[in-house]
């Protein structure tokens, strides 16, 4: 395959999320109910009848914090952002490598806990022979880094990696060509700003755009983002609130929400949303009602371009 | 974008024609907050008919929190009514239907604002 895997490790914003007993066991009792009357002996028809369940019954969103991975053949591993995701990316990884030295490009969208905190977690880092670039626009990137490992707050430093990493500092608004990708990060307005990256291989395109506030008012800004999802085959967008609250209560907190992500893919003519971010309040029954609302959204404002919508979740793989 | 704008005892009822969308939003901003200045003013409540808009976008919604903020801080009143299907639906996604107060039809919204009859 020549074409693009997006594997996502972590999709929850702000903080890690975990699902509580209590969550689980009411998921329980739902599919419990649901199955009465059902001949249901062997796990493969357990199975087929789990498929039948509604998604947030059958399913959790996850609660690691972001993290996603883009795979493609002959391209190398690329790895955005460093959440808690970051840890079962990582163990992935190495099974996937079985013994053979890694080579890791990461890019951040900024420096927030939430985007940086599985890094001490990501164990090829502790492992000699793996080598590791960190990419990020802001002036602080290996300060970040090296900080959140230092005492008190973390029991290994950084200095005692074992794996040969480098910090790497991108210019905005250019392309390069890292890691079989041609790539370029565009500035996003959030508190000590972030960046989205807009990833080109083999004819499709992915943008990874998170914590980014959509200042409504500003229609060059609007433009720029219209040109930055133009045509893009996936656009991964923070859509942590409602427009109502984002624009209200919650203006100025760097985020931004499922109407303005539909809107800006419509416009820019991109074939599929996925909404991503999640407020760590939402259950997973209400994540699931934002995404069904997000679809129909879609449906009554569709021009001549449909566009795909799909909330993200801790392990959801989309081929492009 | 095209605007009908009639007295109605205490309210003035402003019908707004079209999609509000980022090319008519100021427009619509403009025409709002100037409206609901005067009537503030002149202690009338702004109804927005709005059976003739067939979609609005963030970039509207927008302009309905500016006059909603505007009416809270100047004791003014603004009222929604009359919303299309599609454009009730988008209301509802966006939570928007929290932010203003929103009217089946325009005769309710100038009872509920005590300017009927």
């Amino acid at each position: 395959m020549d074409n693009m895997q997006v594997r996502f490790w972590g999709t929850r914003g702000s903080i890690p999320a975990a699902l509580t007993a209590q969550m689980l066991r009411d998921k329980l009792v739902h599919a419990l109910v649901a199955a009465a009357g059902h001949n249901i002996d062997t796990a493969e028809k357990a199975r087929a009848f789990t498929d039948t369940l509604p998604f947030p019954i059958s399913h959790t969103f996850g609660g690691n914090s972001s993290c996603v991975e883009l795979q493609a053949d002959g391209a190398a591993r690329v790895l955005l952002d460093m959440g808690s995701g970051a840890r079962p990316a990582g163990l992935d990884a190495l099974r996937q490598l079985a013994g053979k030295p890694g080579e890791f490009h990461i890019f951040m969208s900024h420096l927030h806990w939430d985007h940086i905190m599985g890094f001490p977690f990501f164990t090829p880092a502790y492992i000699p022979g793996h080598s590791i670039r960190i990419y990020g626009c802001h002036a602080e990137l290996e300060h970040a880094f090296r900080r959140q490992q230092a005492p008190p707050s973390f029991p290994v430093d950084f200095s005692k990696m074992g794996a040969r990493i480098e910090f790497v500092q991108l210019e905005p608004g250019r392309y390069y060509e890292i890691a079989g990708y041609r790539v370029m990060a565009k500035p996003q307005a959030h508190g000590g700003d972030s960046y989205g990256y807009r990833f080109e291989r083999g004819g499709k395109t992915v943008v990874y755009s998170t914590d980014s506030e959509h200042k409504l008012e500003d229609y060059a800004e609007t433009d720029s983002f219209i040109e930055f999802f133009r045509t893009a085959d996936l656009v991964i967008f923070d859509a942590m609130y409602s427009l109502a609250d984002a624009i209200s209560v919650k203006e100025d907190w760097g985020h931004s929400s499922n109407v303005v992500g539909v809107e800006l893919c419509q416009l820019a003519q991109a074939k599929h949303l996925v909404l991503f971010h999640h407020e760590p309040a939402y259950d997973d029954a209400t994540i699931e009602r934002v995404w069904r609302e997000t679809q129909r959204l879609e449906e009554i404002t569709r021009g001549e371009h449909p566009v795909q919508v799909t909330a993200a979740y801790d392990g959801l793989q989309i081929a492009l | 974008m095209e605007f009908t704008e009639r007295p109605a005892g205490k309210a003035v009822v402003l019908a707004p024609a079209g999609r509000i969308d980022m090319s008519t939003s100021e427009q619509f901003r403009d025409r709002v907050l100037a409206l609901l200045d005067t009537s503030t003013k002149a202690q009338q409540a702004v109804v927005l008919d709005f059976s003739g808009v067939d979609y609005i976008s963030s970039a509207g919604l927008r302009v309905l929190m500016l006059a909603a903020k505007q009416a809270r801080t100047s004791g003014g009143t603004v009222v929604v009514a009359a919303l299309q299907p599609v454009v009730l639906e988008i209301f509802q996604i966006s939570r928007f239907d929290k932010v203003v107060t929103c009217h089946p039809g325009v005769s309710e919204a100038l009872a509920a604002v005590g300017a009927a009859g």
